[in-house]
């Protein structure tokens, strides 16, 4: 090994990350859904003030009103209560119960994930087989057996959702632990008596932490999809206190009667689905990650 | 070959165990006393004392494990609580119906999949590329329960054209190959099948732009090569990484079947395991997710040894 190799590759900076930004502003398609995912997060932070009606309200005489009813500008569902109002607010609930257990599973995951990559050997083997029999199972039917054992409720539908998304985020910060630490500088660092925790934060945590949250940020469109399935089968959040899967699930009864105004809960979680799938894509893009 | 089965063999035991004891575990995260679950709320104490040690509740728990697992692998999977039939009897019927939406969606997925693929890649960077890359953008964006919903919508409430519930006209009965049973097949499996075609063609195209990235495929045109015979060489390196996706994408199906066979009222295995829930019967969710979740780890192990068969390369890493 030349005597060269101990100069530290620049570490990501705050110059990096404006690089990203610019060529993420060039792609019009991610930004037209970053703009889409904009709009949707704040009205459900603010859907308070936003929703033009309580969505509580019922009304014997709008049940399963027309879409561009008066008042009930998106319909009524099966109850009478404003559509408009009711996907404003479930979508707080939708979105709360697909991206905190992302976020904790990041938390875990990258946590089991880097240590496995940084220590190797046992320790990796330990960690890494146990992911991989969660990784065994397919990630809706692991969320939907799990949710069901503990049975119905918000937190228990998070609970299982942050379990299946564990793994798959501990595979990929492991992998590119894995990869980073076998890089001349961090061999360099170790080999000039760098104490492991400068370079943990220096030189790994700065190079795994932007492709493992690009890949947490692609499962939150998996876990928006999951979530609202739980909903659906009625295992995720219970009345009247609504998310999109469980509103979709309440009007498929109105299947017959309102057709247009039973399938809009489903559209709004696939909207949130695709914009969160394009924009994490683009944000790849914007990193030139392969993959 | 076979050392590499041995290999893979080796890797895959361990996980299937793993798998097993996760599902013996979900019984025991379920709050309450799983005896109270399989006895009426009226049982006398010595009947739950009996229930205790006929279930083997009373031995520690690594021991009811074992004697799980021991009845497990000869069949005995307990009694469903509602219907009071053996949980593998409730399988055995589900099993067969869940196989027939799998192979028909299946179908579907691959074929519709690796030709949008293949069609995308060729034509890289043109208007058909640029159609296809956003069909299937919106393609692994799709909630397959609403896929569901929106199919019943078209083609059974606004034109009824199609059955929009069960299996067949008697739905006790199992699938039989007539064009009575077939029509209630094509929702189902159409349903079933989007997702994971929109995910093999996403790797259909990426892998076809990679195998004519290389410079083989230059060398075989500038000998002179017809296109046909290159085709076949470019599909040759493209196609081990997509027939992975293709098995991790059909074990998924089988996960997302939960959802649309509950939509369909489709008597299968994700039927089962939803109605099981509902009613908190957990001998038979536990026996439905330990036939799914071994035929997932077994169908993994098909398509590892597949993709090292397509890909010599595979086996020597």
């Amino acid at each position: 090994m030349s005597a060269t190799v101990a100069m530290p590759a620049k570490a990501p900076g705050t110059g990096y990350w404006r690089g990203v930004g610019r060529r993420f502003a060039r792609q019009p398609l991610a930004m037209a859904a970053a703009m889409v995912l904009l709009v949707v997060v704040l009205s459900a932070i603010g859907a308070d003030w936003i929703a033009p009606a309580d969505p509580f309200q019922t009304s014997v005489s709008r049940r399963l009103a027309a879409i561009g009813t008066p008042g009930r500008w998106l319909g009524g569902d099966e109850l009478g209560r404003d559509m408009l109002s009711r996907l404003i607010h479930g979508g707080r609930v939708s979105l709360a119960m697909a991206i905190v257990p992302v976020a904790v599973a990041l938390v875990i995951g990258g946590f089991l994930g880097v240590l496995a990559g940084y220590a190797g050997g046992a320790v990796n083997m330990a960690i890494m087989r146990v992911m991989d029999v969660f990784y065994a199972y397919p990630s809706i039917l692991l969320a939907v057996a799990i949710a069901g054992a503990l049975g119905p409720g918000m937190v228990n539908g998070m609970v299982a959702l942050t379990l299946v998304f564990v793994a798959p985020i501990a595979r990929v910060a492991e992998s590119v632990t894995t990869q980073v630490r076998a890089n001349d500088y961090v061999v360099a660092a170790r080999l000039s008596g760098a104490p492991t925790s400068m370079i943990l934060r220096r030189h790994v945590l700065n190079n795994v932490a932007g492709p493992v949250l690009v890949f947490a940020a692609s499962q939150v469109s998996v876990s928006i999809i999951a979530a609202s399935g739980l909903s659906f089968l009625g295992l995720g959040v219970s009345p009247p206190q609504a998310d999109w899967g469980l509103m979709l699930s309440a009007l498929r009864q109105a299947l017959y009667v309102n057709p247009w105004v039973a399938a809009l809960p489903g559209a709004a979680i696939f909207l949130c689905s695709m914009a969160v799938n394009i924009v994490s894509d683009g944000i790849r893009r914007a990193m030139e990650l392969r993959r | 070959m076979l050392r590499y089965l041995l290999r893979r063999l080796a890797y895959v035991a361990p996980i299937a165990v793993g798998v097993t004891l996760i599902v013996f575990l979900l019984v025991h995260i379920a709050p309450g006393d799983p005896i109270s679950a399989i006895l009426p709320d009226d049982a006398s104490a010595e009947m739950v004392a009996e229930a205790r040690r006929e279930y083997g509740l009373d031995k520690p728990l690594p021991v009811q494990y074992g004697i799980w697992l021991w009845r497990a692998a000869q069949g005995e999977l307990g009694t469903s609580i509602r219907s009071g039939r053996t949980v593998a009897s409730e399988l055995s019927m589900a099993v067969g119906n869940t196989f027939i939406l799998a192979v028909a969606s299946g179908l579907l997925a691959c074929v519709f999949g690796v030709a949008l693929g293949l069609v995308a890649g060729l034509a890289r960077d043109r208007i058909a590329d640029h159609v296809t890359s956003l069909v299937t953008l919106a393609g692994v964006s799709l909630p397959h329960y609403w896929v569901a919903i929106l199919l019943v919508i078209v083609f059974a409430v606004e034109n009824p054209w199609l059955p929009p519930l069960g299996i067949g006209p008697d739905t006790s009965d199992g699938w039989r190959p007539d064009w009575a049973h077939l029509q209630h097949l094509i929702l189902p499996a159409i349903a079933t099948a989007l997702i994971p075609m929109a995910v093999i063609a996403r790797t259909m195209r990426a892998s076809v732009i990679e195998a004519l990235d290389q410079d083989f495929v230059t060398t075989l045109h500038a000998k002179g090569l017809l296109p046909g015979r290159r085709l076949w060489h470019v599909l040759r390196n493209a196609l081990p990484t997509t027939l992975a996706v293709t098995g991790l994408q059909l074990g998924n199906m089988l996960g997302g079947s939960v959802l649309v066979e509950t939509v369909f009222a489709w008597p299968g295995t994700g039927f089962l395991l939803a109605n099981a829930i509902f009613q908190r019967d957990l001998p038979v969710l536990q026996g439905t997710m330990l036939v799914l979740s071994l035929f997932f780890v077994v169908l993994n192990l098909a398509v590892d040894l597949l993709q090292s068969w397509a890909d010599p390369r595979i086996r020597r890493a």
